[in-house]
């Protein structure tokens, strides 16, 4: 499978990572690949296989719906690049 | 006397209980050990000598007033990918470089109440994506038996702090080999338990169907005593095991007579180095020797696929996973942007190094529309033939063993211009992610004076079988006493001596 810069453009774009000229040059070579790797899939027959999301799966853990203690809002707030008040502040999602 | 810093847990555990040393010396002793050593090893990510003193101290008072756990007063090194509240966790990447977690990880939180003394963070892949500590966002750890080479990875700087003399042990991640892989590099013993046996809550997420976190140990009585510690059910992580956790090191006995081992001949693969194949052949040969009857004609027909499974189901999850890094809530955010897009566009540019950017993208086109039955659901499909193909082994045998990895630990940039050729080191540890089930790396011999670790696999939850036959392995061969070069005793190499 071949990955050609087009399309390293549109993954980029649905990864929300911006990319520079170099970048797409080298992942289109690492990605086509790679890809060429996972052709041993095909020849594993699978027809009735069901498939495995997650191994040891035993039950469904059950919580009790209780109010506890969340996370100190001031030390949350710590880490956010930018904040005001109570707030994360982020730059307007819609035109005025 | 033993040099204190090449200690194992339980001989400076019988050291504190008996009075013959305090936390306190034993912390500064490996405070000043990491001080001398670490800018060779470069093993560490952030140093918390601080705490480590603050928590030596309570542990001393602890034990004064009687009271004294196997890790009470035990200093410890932990990978930065496990979150420590008020100390920044970084996955040794630039996006989470100033992260300070507000909370503490369960087995952090466990390791607490039991009196731990934390020295700090090691280095790793960034968010672990890695078989060799090179893609750490800030500098790459060097293996303590050769400095020029890798210490394996991600858990790099976990394996490489413990055979340096670092730390008495260390805790890790394992998605593909993290944490059996590095140390089969450094000579030490390395499990990753059954999935659901120890909580994830609070270990940053990669690959969530696939991580587990474990201890990284000089010994495998150390493995037992702190997989006793952190396992068990935890309501914050759903996927938490219920099953009683055994006081492992009790059931450490070294009897393997008429135990069924099973050797899966997929396992020796092209590519192997024919000096590892020996070390590994002649292993098999001792748990022989030792009682065990063994099966050198086992086949597991699926395991060349595994590598390709696991490279489309961990960048799947990672994709999901790393969604959050958006540069809006914590992590870099880069600035001068016009719109909230960008921001998180140019955050994720600058923020991510090439290998995270790899997966991401790799994830992202096998679940896109027209791919993901191709890839994502045919890669689950493939791993319920592989859980399959262990289950049927294990009707059979009691452990399954195998190399750790195809061979010893390689050049600093010999592989990492090239990802499939570093991907290809973790053939070995893989197929065990994608099951599921529990193994470990014990030092299993030498090729060239560097260390070979010896992979022994057992049925889910059955940490105890797993870890008697490493303890008779180990205690027949004891090549685990064998130490890195630079953890042994020479002038200006920083070794104490208990006061």
């Amino acid at each position: 499978m071949k990955i050609g810069k087009e399309e390293v453009l549109h993954i980029a774009k649905l990864a929300r990572i911006n990319l520079d000229e170099s970048e797409i040059e080298t992942f289109s070579r690492q990605l086509s690949n790679i890809l060429e790797n996972f052709e041993i899939l095909d020849k594993v027959d699978t027809g009735n296989v069901p498939p495995t999301t997650q191994p040891n799966p035993q039950y469904t853990i059950i919580k009790e719906d209780k109010v506890q203690p969340s996370l100190e809002r001031k030390d949350v707030l710590a880490n956010a690049p930018g904040k005001e008040g109570e707030f994360f502040k982020i730059l307007p999602v819609m035109e005025k | 006397m033993t040099e204190i810093n090449t200690l194992t847990v339980l001989q400076a555990h019988q050291l504190l209980k008996t009075r013959k040393v305090s936390s306190v010396e034993l912390t500064r002793a490996f405070i000043d050990r990491i001080e001398k050593i670490d800018p060779l090893i470069l093993a560490m990510v952030t140093q918390t000598p601080d705490t480590a003193l603050k928590q030596a101290d309570e542990a001393d008072r602890r034990i004064a007033g009687g009271d004294i756990q196997p890790l009470t007063g035990i200093p410890v090194i932990i990978k930065d990918l496990i979150c420590t509240k008020g100390i920044r966790t970084t996955c040794s990447s630039r996006m989470l470089e100033n992260f300070v977690p507000p909370y503490d990880a369960t087995v952090v939180e466990r390791l607490k109440a039991g009196g731990m003394v934390l020295l700090g963070k090691s280095n790793m892949d960034e968010f672990a994506m890695g078989s060799s500590n090179e893609n750490s966002a800030f500098f790459t750890t060097r293996n303590p038996w050769d400095l020029s080479r890798v210490p394996g990875g991600s858990s790099g700087g976990s394996a490489a702090s413990v055979a340096a003399g670092e730390a008495l042990y260390s805790i890790g991640t394992d998605t593909g080999g993290s944490i059996r892989m590095p140390a089969s590099f450094c000579n030490i013993v390395g499990l990753k338990p059954t999935y659901g046996r120890v909580s994830r809550y609070g270990a940053v997420a990669y690959a969530s169907s696939l991580d587990q976190i474990g201890p990284l140990t000089r010994d495998v009585s150390d493995a037992a005593l702190v997989l006793s510690a952190i396992a068990g059910f935890d309501d914050k992580d759903s996927t938490s095991s219920i099953n009683e956790v055994p006081e492992y090191i009790q059931g450490l006995n070294g009897d393997i007579r008429g135990l069924k081992i099973g050797v899966p001949k997929e396992y020796f693969v092209t590519g192997m180095q024919p000096d590892v194949k020996i070390v590994i052949e002649a292993a098999i040969k001792k748990l022989e020797e030792l009682g065990a009857i063994v099966d050198t004609d086992v086949s597991l027909p699926s395991t060349p696929a595994a590598l390709a499974v696991y490279y489309i189901l961990g960048p799947c999850e990672a994709s999901a996973n790393l969604a959050r890094y958006d540069g809006v809530r914590y992590g870099y955010s880069f600035k001068n942007s016009q719109n909230i897009v960008e921001v998180t566009e140019k955050s994720r540019q600058y923020g991510f190094g090439p290998e995270v950017k790899r997966r991401v993208m790799l994830g992202t086109y096998a679940l896109s529309a027209g791919y993901y039955d191709a890839y994502y659901l045919k890669a689950q499909k493939v791993r319920t033939l592989i859980c399959n193909e262990f289950s049927r082994a294990f009707e059979k045998y009691d452990v399954l063993v195998a190399p750790t990895s195809p061979g010893v630990p390689f050049k600093i940039g010999e592989k990492i211009d090239d990802p499939v050729s570093m991907y290809l080191t973790d053939v070995c540890t893989l197929p065990v992610n994608i099951a599921g089930i529990p193994a470990v790396s014990v030092p299993g011999g030498f090729s060239q004076g560097l260390p070979v670790g010896l992979q022994i696999m057992a049925r889910p939850f059955d940490e105890q079988t797993l870890l008697n036959v490493a303890y008779a392995y180990e205690q027949a061969t004891q090549y685990y006493k064998k130490l890195a070069p630079l953890a042994v005793d020479q002038p200006g190499n920083g070794s104490n001596k208990p006061g």
